[in-house]
């Protein structure tokens, strides 16, 4: 400690003197223990919400609805049953249409792009992820009233085809980005040699690049699906009965059945789940996804 | 045709002389479908949202379509209402991506270190993130903010009193929910940021006696510079759109306390049915957010093109 006051002033590269072991050792004790019990009690209080609404789905709606939150109750699926037996299925299905389908055109398109924009010297590479990032920035409301207008005309509003194109032109900006930056991890020699002999450019792509690159295309479509699973916004103005997807579903049970907290936790937890357990499970991927392949 | 067959055989400066504009096509070309794709499916209705800006047109009324020229811009100029959501939207955005980033970054140096079940906590830290937007407001709305069984009413009742929390503080109560969502996503960059951190140097410098405070501030906070921005940038391009946990808790009131300008601008459209003023907010929506993200993108740019040369 007592050389703590005069060492900081210096620049930290200024230290010499070679004893790490000795102060390392010290360090994890009671200290950690201490921060580790902080980190476990901040790590509950952001998962309680969470544990609240899959409790309550397991309770009856009295139970539900007390003034002091109760933890202890005997466990009923009525809940689950009936949201069950009110149709959830169908909407299940569009939106695991909307997911994949939309999923595998970003991967088709956007792969290719993200090859040609990883090679060194094509010109305009930064204008052309700019344009592609800035699309994202643009706010989509003030595009939905010409696709509204476009869908009514060529009959398509209510349909789940129309969610398939929106949902693919919403992630391909991002996908881009995100496999150009894993492109970018892979050797120079490997993506020249693809470069160099044109008329195999496809089939080095597929024998040589995609083995390579494929946890990076599994990242960005495990972010393109969440996104796509999770998407409200055109879902809820383009759609009716027909086509409607999960988030809308459960907007829908609200207002057919009013306040019934137990239900609709019911249901939330059955359109969380999904994405939840897919999240969870690949926690690596989803970190490289998000930060864009900065991070490995 | 020569070249095709035998490539390997030939220097590459020959393929180049050879025909320089088909080797660029070549590199090109598949660009071009999602290109395409982007720019029919998301650029084109812009351009249409600009003409229909300058037209009178209400759905409810057929017919109804003339061409008025700027007045729907006046319009939008003197609407007071407008101009909360716009005030709303940068407060929120701001605050959600603020707030969930000191968060976030407390947390990732919290999960930095060593200690029983650590992965386990990630897990349970990251979960707000995936939940279900539309599932998370409801969850907010229904149990933690209602006024009578609400587990927020529970807890800070003995404090402060029994609040109707989305009533009396309609914005702030958005915020929390978002804050909520987001800050798992700001910890995960941070904590990924902090885990490629060179460890000599940190060690070097404990070494050296320096207080851990000093060391975050002199060195962990720079290292983590370009993570930050990263968060910073890609949490605002989607809070700034925010359209679920408004529409699912607040419905943009009492009034338009809480209204942000996609909604503001979706409740014109979809409820007033009134295109060209929506399409001219749009487009107002679309000149600012275009002016941001030129600033925004070049600051991600300028620390991502910075790394990649270095690397």
């Amino acid at each position: 400690m007592m050389a703590a006051t005069d060492t900081l002033a210096a620049p930290p590269r200024a230290a010499t003197r070679p004893t790490p072991a000795i102060r390392r050792r010290r360090r994890p004790g009671i200290g950690n223990v201490v921060w580790g019990v902080v980190a476990w009690l901040v790590g509950i209080l952001f998962f309680f919400p969470v544990l609240w609404m899959v409790l309550s789905s397991f309770k009856t709606e009295a139970a539900a609805y007390t003034n002091v939150p109760q933890f202890v109750f005997s466990p009923t699926l009525a809940e689950y049953r009936h949201v069950f037996s009110s149709g959830v299925g169908s909407y299940f299905l569009n939106s695991a249409i909307a997911t994949v389908v939309s999923v595998v055109a970003v991967l088709l398109l956007g792969t290719p792009a993200a090859f040609a924009l990883s090679l060194r010297p094509i010109k305009k590479t930064s204008d052309a992820l700019f344009f592609f990032l800035s699309t994202k920035m643009l706010p989509i409301v003030a595009a939905i009233i010409p696709l509204f207008v476009a869908a009514e005309a060529v009959h398509m509003l209510d349909n789940v085809w129309t969610l398939v194109i929106l949902y693919t032109a919403m992630n391909l900006p991002i996908a881009v980005w995100m496999m150009r930056s894993f492109l970018l991890e892979v050797p120079s020699e490997l993506l020249e040699a693809a470069e160099m002999d044109g008329a195999r450019l496809w089939r080095s792509l597929r024998e040589v690049i995609l083995p390579v690159v494929s946890p990076g295309l599994a990242a960005t479509a495990l972010i393109c699906a969440i996104f796509a699973w999770n998407e409200f916004f055109f879902a809820v103005n383009i759609t009716a009965a027909r086509a409607a997807t999960v988030p809308v579903f459960l907007v829908g049970f609200i207002s057919s059945q009013g306040l019934y907290w137990a239900q609709l936790a019911a249901a939330a937890t059955i359109a969380t789940l999904p994405v939840v357990l897919a999240g969870w499970v690949a926690q690596r991927q989803l970190v490289r996804g998000l930060s864009f392949g900065a991070i490995k | 045709m020569t070249a095709v067959t035998a490539p390997s055989a030939v220097p590459v400066g020959t393929i180049r002389s050879r025909s320089t504009r088909q080797v660029s096509w070549s590199r090109r070309a598949p660009l071009l479908p999602a290109l395409v794709f982007v720019v029919v499916v998301t650029q084109v209705p812009f351009v249409v949202t600009i003409w229909y800006s300058l037209n009178s047109w209400n759905l409810v009324r057929p017919g109804s379509r003339q061409f008025v020229g700027l007045a729907n811009y006046v319009h939008v100029a003197t609407d007071v209402q407008f101009r909360t959501a716009l005030v709303n939207t940068v407060v929120l955005t701001a605050g959600t991506v603020i707030i969930s980033m000191v968060i976030g970054v407390a947390l990732a140096v919290l999960l930095d270190r060593k200690f029983l079940g650590r992965s386990v906590v990630r897990t349970l830290l990251i979960t707000p993130f995936l939940v279900m937007p539309v599932a998370a407001a409801l969850l907010w709305k229904t149990a933690m903010f209602d006024p009578t069984f609400g587990i927020v009413d529970y807890v800070l009742g003995p404090l402060v009193g029994h609040v109707v929390w989305l009533s009396r503080f309609p914005l702030a109560s958005v915020m929390v929910e978002m804050i909520w969502q987001w800050t798992p996503f700001m910890m995960l960059l941070v904590l990924a940021g902090l885990q490629s951190m060179p460890t000599d140097v940190v060690e070097a410098a404990g070494v050296d006696g320096a207080r851990p405070f000093a060391i975050f501030r002199e060195l962990t906070l720079p290292h983590l510079r370009r993570y930050i921005e990263l968060g910073v940038v890609l949490g605002a391009i989607y809070v700034v759109n925010e359209f679920d946990s408004i529409y699912m808790m607040t419905q943009g009131g009492p009034g338009v306390s809480s209204t942000n300008l996609p909604y503001y601008i979706y409740e014109r459209a979809f409820l007033g049915f009134d295109v060209g003023q929506s399409a001219a907010m749009g487009v107002v929506v679309l000149a600012g957010t275009i002016l941001v993200a030129t600033i925004a993108l070049r600051l991600i740019f300028t620390s991502f093109t910075g790394r990649e040369e270095a690397a």
